[in-house]
């Protein structure tokens, strides 16, 4: 067991921090003992976070930064992420299985989060932004 | 690993083998241009094949709805081939299972239009 067990970034809003973040939390999962199912469920679900906050969040706008933290300890692997946008009402966002939804272009970024992640909380920061929570429970060896 | 795509034609069904990823970015765009270009070129019988494609994020998925559904509207039929394990643990997340049509068999795919 390494003792790589947080970290810290501020990311710019560009297609690259996507890549970036998920090769990052995938070795840190590595790292800490998780199992390839879920080294491949925490990279999708933080790539789908993290690509929100670049694209709908700040609008691949240079001028704003995705910040990134991820911890893990013998609980839960956590990751923080807060963007530099509007905002969103998570309700707001129609289920992407329903009906004619099933056929749109966009829109299950958050259906993918929930389904590699036991839990995700989106909320706004303070000031402006949205922070988006996820935690995956630690069932080592488990997937 | 970035996404590659070679087209060919079998028993006048055009078929595309595509290796890498398709996530958000140039990998997605390329498969948009690549089944926009066929349409053009008048296909009407695409078969998807997706057996080296190893990852696919949503706006990946996003993308194939698109060509599925842009070729739809222009009297073209879209069918996966291949599909890998943990990509068809994503259309049964989505839902999209139900959308696509997904076989596993070259001779199969080509003959079910």
């Amino acid at each position: 067991m390494t003792d790589c067990r947080k970290l810290r970034l501020s990311l710019e809003s560009t297609l690259d921090s996507i890549d970036a973040a998920e090769l990052i939390v995938q070795r840190l999962a590595e790292l800490n003992g998780f199992n390839e199912d879920q080294v491949h469920q925490i990279g999708m679900g933080v790539r789908e976070t993290v690509a929100n906050a670049v694209k709908h969040g700040n609008a691949f706008n240079l001028a704003k930064r995705v910040s990134f933290d991820a911890a893990v300890d013998e609980v839960a692997f956590e990751v923080t992420v807060t963007d530099q946008g509007a905002g969103f009402e998570p309700e707001d966002i129609a289920d992407p299985c329903e009906g004619d939804n099933l056929l749109r272009a966009s829109g299950r970024g958050l259906l993918m989060m929930k389904a590699f992640f036991d839990e995700v909380e989106v909320g706004r920061c303070a000031g402006t932004g949205t922070r988006v929570r996820l935690v995956k429970y630690c069932a080592k060896g488990a997937s | 690993m970035s996404l590659s795509t070679e087209v060919r034609e079998y028993s006048g069904v055009t078929i595309v083998d595509m290796t890498g990823r398709i996530t958000l970015g140039e990998e997605s765009g390329q498969v948009r241009d690549t089944v926009r270009g066929l349409l053009e070129n008048g296909a009407t019988k695409i078969v998807l094949n997706l057996g080296g494609v190893t990852y696919i994020d949503s706006s990946g998925l996003g993308e194939l709805v698109s060509a599925y559904t842009t070729s739809r509207n222009q009297g073209c039929e879209i069918k996966l081939l291949n599909v890998q394990a943990k990509v068809q643990d994503l259309l049964q997340i989505t839902k999209l299972h139900t959308v696509f049509h997904c076989l596993t068999d070259e001779t199969e795919a080509v003959t079910s239009f």
